[in-house]
């Protein structure tokens, strides 16, 4: 039985896992993009908090994924077996690649654009919305897309604490010592990753055009 | 014409010395006046202080001693933001912004005011035409799809867009070649002639600050060393002027 039979025979529970796997990624990334950017722009704002902030987030990326989500177990109100504990495993691996580059990006707009808004009497607020935040969305689209495709890839580790996954199909395979299974569960997770940056990329031309229109 | 009111006192300085952080003195004793619908040209080194005083006016930089009247206002009594939409402000042709076409970047400051979207396009399109640029073929580009000039010209336009009775302008002819600053700068005086608005204009160009000025003011390491007529300025026996007034020949 070749791969492809082989995946195909195994159609449901492929799909039903896939389903998981992007559920625990869209979940978590949608998190670090609702705390993330806010965080990057608060640094740009508050620039003594950036280094403590930067250096915690860096620190949470060196840990391996698989530690991580073992220590994240006992941890009362977000550890735990199950999908919760994946959730904010994979949230805070996605926070780095997003604060940094929302701080990178809003750092970068030209000072002398920045000042020439402040001239012109426009708000705090009206600079950061009109101005800054327009100006590094290229910059902040591609954190968010290097997290995704980072995301897809640990949540297969996720399977491990309970949280389902195509993992499953991995660990499956790894201790039945069937390649097949590794297979089942990586190239989905593969297509996953690809298609994530590829609507990730779609999403920000349509927004780069919106914004020349 | 207003121009022709000269006793009418638009802004004054009193005293203004601004220092950083570190206490060193950017300026120091500075004080003038400057009447409504004149333009002063302060002219200087690299490095004299004349950006700073200019930000000073517009609050991007708070005095550290001394009074700054705009209006009769001490601007520490203005509401910052209010100040600033008062107060037409022009740098070198990166000031635009790149992600606004020129129609949004001339309606800027009438949008933050809120005017109605068809007001806004009906002053967009009459600055437009004062600074020389066809509303038809220029409202619709990006600032990287123009020259230099047009650039300037849609920064002149952008900060003329409120109607401010005041205007700052930062060596905004800095960076362009010879013969379109020469022209820039006649049609320049014609629209500062026309429309009698009271402006500062820095610069370290010496026959720049000649042809524009109604009045030069000298700039040396931080003070105000002479504030006189064109005419006059080419007689002084100061240093740093006759050093400028050299480089005429």
């Amino acid at each position: 039985m070749n791969i492809l039979q082989f995946m195909w025979a195994d159609r449901s529970e492929i799909l039903q896992l896939s389903a998981e796997h992007v559920f625990l990624v869209f979940v978590s990334i949608t998190i670090a993009v609702a705390i993330g950017i806010p965080v990057g722009i608060l640094m740009t704002r508050r620039p003594r908090l950036g280094k403590p902030i930067l250096t915690f987030a860096n620190i949470v990326q060196t840990i391996p994924s698989l530690a991580l989500f073992g220590f994240l177990i006992p941890i009362p109100y977000i550890g735990g077996i199950g999908t919760r504990t994946a959730v904010v495993a994979l949230l805070l691996y996605s926070l780095l690649p997003i604060i940094r580059n929302t701080f990178t990006g809003i750092s970068g707009v030209d000072p002398a654009v920045r000042e020439a808004a402040r001239g012109m009497g426009m708000t705090d607020v009206q600079i950061l919305w009109q101005v800054e935040l327009p100006l590094s969305l290229g910059v902040i689209f591609a954190g968010v897309r290097v997290a995704t495709v980072i995301a897809v890839g640990v949540a297969t580790i996720a399977a491990a604490i309970g949280a389902g996954g195509l993992g499953m199909f991995i660990f499956r395979g790894t201790s039945m010592l069937d390649y097949r299974l590794i297979l089942a569960g990586a190239i989905p997770a593969a297509f996953i990753a690809l298609a994530a940056d590829f609507g990730m990329s779609s999403l920000e031309k349509y927004f780069m055009l919106e914004k020349k229109s | 014409m207003q121009f022709m009111l000269p006793s009418q006192v638009r802004l004054e300085f009193k005293n203004v010395e601004y220092a950083v952080t570190s206490g060193r003195k950017l300026l120091n004793g500075i004080s003038f006046e400057v009447h409504q619908g004149e333009m002063l040209v302060l002219l200087g080194r690299s490095g004299s202080g004349k950006t700073t005083l200019l930000k000073l006016v517009n609050r991007l930089l708070e005095p550290t001693s001394g009074e700054i009247l705009v209006s009769g206002k001490n601007t520490q009594s203005w509401d910052p933001i209010q100040l600033r939409r008062q107060i037409g402000y022009v740098i070198q042709e990166v000031g635009l912004f790149p992600h606004f076409n020129v129609e949004r970047n001339v309606g800027l400051v009438p949008s933050l005011e809120a005017w109605p979207p068809e007001k806004i396009a009906v002053r967009v399109r009459e600055l437009l035409n004062l600074v020389g640029l066809a509303p038809e073929t220029y409202a619709r580009r990006y600032p990287h799809e123009l020259s230099g000039g047009q650039r300037q010209r849609v920064g002149v336009a952008r900060a003329l867009a409120a109607d401010p009775p005041v205007l700052l302008l930062d060596e905004p002819f800095g960076a362009l070649d010879p013969i379109t600053r020469s022209e820039i700068q006649k049609e320049f005086r014609e629209l500062h002639r026309r429309l009698g608005k009271t402006m500062i204009f820095v610069t370290h160009d010496i026959r720049e600050a000649l042809g524009l000025g109604t009045r030069i003011g000298l700039m040396q390491e931080g003070r105000l060393v002479a504030l006189v007529t064109p005419e006059e300025f080419l007689n002084l026996d100061q240093p740093e002027a006759r050093a400028f007034a050299g480089c005429l020949q």
